[in-house]
């Protein structure tokens, strides 16, 4: 089976050897949660996040934070035997470089993205501080999330360097800038964001950066105001605290209704204490929500390396034809086009016709690499498409399918709260009719 | 503090009802009838708003009033003999000023009123000189406060409706108050505030103690309040103590709840942008339109149901708590009241101590001298003397009993009073808390449901595609 290749055999770095079909193939074993190869085999997790502080190259301290990646043969559980993972360290910046790695050797993939930098998106509780707890708790899971991400992507997965990354803590980074990669990533950075007119767009692609830019608004528009929401609904919570602090002083003047009001008081405190966990878990969905702005990137990314591919094929079909001209011209003298070479000629006088031999051989020479090289890359860019509508595809299901979790997960969230809400005030109506 | 006086609550059925025969059963012993019966008369037969309340009645029939009423307890309550609504508030525009008018409606059986049904106008200043008259007739009784008459945060704005119609409730519950009270719903300003048609109000209005009379007593009071009172009771010094206390948990719970209902409308605000928001989204999307939208409709509904919490909140207990902010100063003005009638009492007694004093001391030798130089037989000045000062001290004396009477009156009204209050404010705090704790229950409910049901649909349709993916 196709989806045995990879884990224990050293995968070829950009896996070429697979065919559209297989790749295809691959695809439907592997559809939906269970993964693929990687995934199914081995268990990862990150496990811990620990602070290190040294001396960097200009001996000042530098602290940062490493989160620990354990990894464990997933039939291992299946046995019943538990044998100790092995696991390494790595910090955020290595991630960074990973999936940099991954971006320029698999550009058709929508390549998973990893936890924000910086706190985005933060209402007042939330601190902004790289180092807060809370902040690294939060990118600790986005790490792992991402690993698995990876692991479960029927090509990434496949990905030695990856393996490497999981497996071999010493030399990886090394490793990797050997493969020289960043080089070609700084190319492709700089030609993402160059401006170029493709003549002859493909309306698939265009359509779907286009959806990327409309999901990456409103995505982020829906983060802001949910912030701004959390903000408010943690104002009004924690205001019914003072009642607590209140009814518990004017108890002490009461006879009658001094019992009423105090235990009221209580569930008053409970109530405002309450917000705290409610925003905690809501940092969930929006983390969740914050993936797939991230995964906008990514999408685009492919969108645009697609129109780049397109752009450089049309440039070399146009390059083609006007060759092809020039030949033409050559063989039947007539000029049709205007060149310098030609207008010089007719002034200063006609070539010899061994320079004319000349010419028109080296002419047919460039045309004939010139065909191959566009037919190359005719066949390249059409595996680009092929690959590249598969995994969005595949993106797509698992966006939809992630989507529609997320909601469930927040409804199921707003009814934990509501229940919580009825209970707490239940119990105060109850307390205040002891009044 | 419900204190041990407090028993004697003074129950809302008016002893004056015109008894229907199917309840003569329930009518009490003829002679404190009679006893009651004169009181009533008293009250009715006051001229506008005789605001020295130590003439209406003797402590006797006070007393006996409030032994009635504890029997009284036992009866069913709630035999109301007066009903009146405020409602259909409408501008009037003069060419100096706009005001509002609320319609006074009242239903009564009370034979004090010559119809049974009246329906009147009033303004606040109406209610203003209302409430005056009545707690100048009743100086140490609790008279429910009115809603002020401007509100400084937020809406400043006199005819907002919200405005409007917060003070119309309060209007309302002012004159339920007054209604519910024994002794304040048979004062004549009452009745004609209730009956009178808008110039026969004007006219009686004018009645009354002049500004000069009244300026005389204020100024009594003010001497007597600058001495102070200095033998408070015990009962009245822990009334003191609990009002002082109570006062600021009131305004601490008034600045409270001020503030949530500011938080809910800020929350609100931010809400709003919520739904827009996933609707948009889902116009980008294919099969995730339908979960969106859902989304949307849910935050929709549970934003209209946080609306109405708020709503709840600043039209409920909001007013609630601040009207009993305002029935702290009542009380405090009510203390303070009663300590001055009591001020002026020991004022008298030391007035009369002084010229017992006086007349017992032995002759001095400068004042002998004195009367010597003036051609007076010191023996016949001495005797004059001693006859001036008798004089003085029977009058003292007479104007001290009198005092007593007052004081005790005053004290004894402010007790039964105290009681009654006592009982509604508790009554009062304890249904706007509970109608608080009711809404936010509903609202939870309310909210639980919306997103059980979107919870619903939403597993029922991944389990649609999910059967959907499995049968391909």
């Amino acid at each position: 089976m196709m989806a045995d290749t990879g884990s224990e055999e050293v995968a070829v770095i950009g896996n070429t050897d697979l065919t559209p079909g297989e790749i295809e193939n691959n695809m439907k074993n592997t559809m939906g949660e269970k993964g693929t190869v990687l995934f199914r085999k081995m268990e990862i997790n990150v496990a811990e996040a620990e602070k290190r502080t040294v001396k960097n190259a200009v001996n000042m301290q530098e602290t940062y934070t490493v989160y620990l990646i354990e990894t464990r043969p997933a039939d291992a559980a299946a046995e019943g035997t538990n044998p100790a993972p092995d696991s390494l360290w790595r910090r955020y910046s290595e991630f960074e470089i990973l999936r940099n790695f991954l971006l320029v050797t698999y550009p058709h993939l929508v390549v998973p993205p990893l936890p924000e930098k910086r706190a985005e998106f933060v209402w007042h509780k939330l601190s902004a501080d790289n180092m807060d707890p809370d902040f690294v708790e939060r990118r600790r899971v986005g790490l792992e999330n991402f690993l698995l991400r990876v692991s479960s992507h029927p090509i990434l997965s496949t990905d030695n360097v990856f393996f490497t990354f999981l497996t071999e803590e010493n030399g990886w980074k090394e490793m990797v800038f050997e493969t020289g990669f960043q080089a070609k990533a700084d190319s492709r950075l700089k030609a993402l964001n160059a401006t170029f007119r493709v003549k002859n767009p493909d309306k698939r692609f265009a359509e779907m950066k286009h959806y990327s830019d409309e999901l990456q608004s409103v995505i982020s528009q829906l983060l802001r105001v949910r912030a701004r929401v959390a903000d408010r609904l943690y104002g009004v919570y924690k205001v019914h605290g003072n009642y607590g602090r209140v009814f518990s002083e004017w108890s002490a003047i009461e006879k009658e209704m001094g019992d009423g009001l105090q235990s009221a008081g209580h569930h008053m405190d409970a109530y405002a204490a309450s917000v705290d966990d409610i925003l905690e878990e809501e940092e969930h969905y929006a983390d969740q929500l914050k993936e797939y702005l991230f995964y906008t990137e990514a999408l685009r990314a492919v969108c645009r390396k697609h129109e780049l591919m397109q752009f450089e094929l049309e440039m070399a079909a146009q390059d083609l034809s006007t060759k092809k001209q020039q030949q033409e011209e050559l063989a039947t003298g007539t000029v049709r086009t205007f060149s310098l070479k030609g207008m010089t000629s007719k002034l200063f006088g006609q070539e010899t016709p061994e320079q004319r031999e000349a010419k028109m051989k080296a002419l047919e020479g460039q045309i004939q690499e010139d065909e191959e090289s566009l037919k190359d890359k005719n066949t390249e860019c059409d595996e680009f498409v092929r690959g590249a509508w598969l995994d969005i595809e595949r993106f797509k299901d698992q966006k939809n399918h992630d989507l529609k979790e997320a909601l469930i997960s927040y409804a199921i969230m707003q009814i934990s709260m509501c229940k919580k809400g009825i209970q707490v005030w239940t119990n105060a109506k109850e307390c205040f009719n002891k009044m | 503090m419900s204190g041990n006086v407090a028993d004697s609550a003074i129950s809302p059925t008016s002893p004056t009802q015109t008894i229907p025969a199917d309840l003569s059963g329930q009518m009490l012993e003829l002679d404190e009838d009679d006893d009651l019966e004169v009181f009533s008369k008293d009250t009715t037969n006051t001229d506008g708003g005789s605001f020295n309340a130590s003439m209406q009645t003797s402590p006797g029939s006070m007393i006996n009033q409030y032994k009635f009423d504890e029997e009284e307890e036992e009866q069913e309550p709630g035999a109301k003999d007066i009903f009146i609504t405020v409602d259909d508030p409408e501008s009037h525009v003069t060419t100096i000023e706009t005001f509002i008018t609320y319609r006074v409606l009242t239903k009564t059986t009370r034979s004090e009123f010559d119809s049974s049904e009246y329906e009147v106008r009033r303004r606040y200043q109406d209610f203003l000189w209302l409430r005056g008259r009545l707690e100048e007739a009743h100086p140490t009784l609790i008279v429910h406060p009115l809603p002020e008459k401007f509100v400084m945060k937020g809406m400043v704005e006199r005819f907002n409706d919200d405005f409007i119609e917060t003070r119309r409730r309060a209007l309302h519950r002012f004159l339920d108050r007054i209604a519910d009270h024994p002794i304040l719903s048979c004062n004549e300003d009452f009745r004609v505030f209730l009956s009178a048609q808008a110039w026969e109000l004007t006219s009686h209005k004018k009645q009354g103690p002049g500004f000069l009379s009244r300026m005389g007593e204020t100024v009594r009071a003010v001497v007597v309040s600058v001495r102070g009172v200095k033998n408070r009771p015990e009962e009245f010094n822990s009334m003191q103590e609990y009002v002082e206390a109570f006062s600021q948990k009131m305004t601490s719970l008034d600045r409270i709840t001020q503030r949530i209902c500011k938080e809910e409308k800020e929350y609100l605000e931010e809400l709003k942008e919520y739904a827009p928001t996933y609707t948009l989204w889902s116009g980008s999307e294919e099969e995730l339109a339908e979960p969106l939208k859902g989304m949307a409709t849910s935050l929709d509904r549970c934003y209209q149901e946080t609306e109405e919490r708020g709503r709840q909140l600043s039209d409920c207990l909001a007013p609630a708590l601040h009207e009993y902010v305002l029935c702290s100063e009542t009380l405090k003005a009510v203390l303070r009241r009663r300590d001055n009638i009591q001020a002026e009492l020991e004022a008298k007694n030391e007035a009369l101590a002084t010229k017992r004093a006086d007349r017992d001391a032995e002759p001095r030798e400068r004042g002998v001298v004195w009367q010597s130089l003036l051609g007076k037989n010191p023996e016949e000045a001495r005797q004059q003397k001693q006859q001036r000062l008798a004089g003085e001290i029977d009058e003292l004396k007479e104007e001290i009993d009198k005092m007593e009477d007052r004081v005790e009156w005053a004290n004894n009204g402010l007790k039964g009073d105290w009681g009654r209050w006592q009982k509604s404010m508790r009554s009062d705090l304890k249904e706007a808390f509970l109608s608080t704790a009711q809404k936010n229950v509903d609202y939870y409910e309310k909210c639980l449901a919306v997103w059980e049901s979107f919870l619903l649909s939403m597993r029922a349709e991944v389990s649609e595609v999910d059967q959907r993916a499995g049968d391909s």
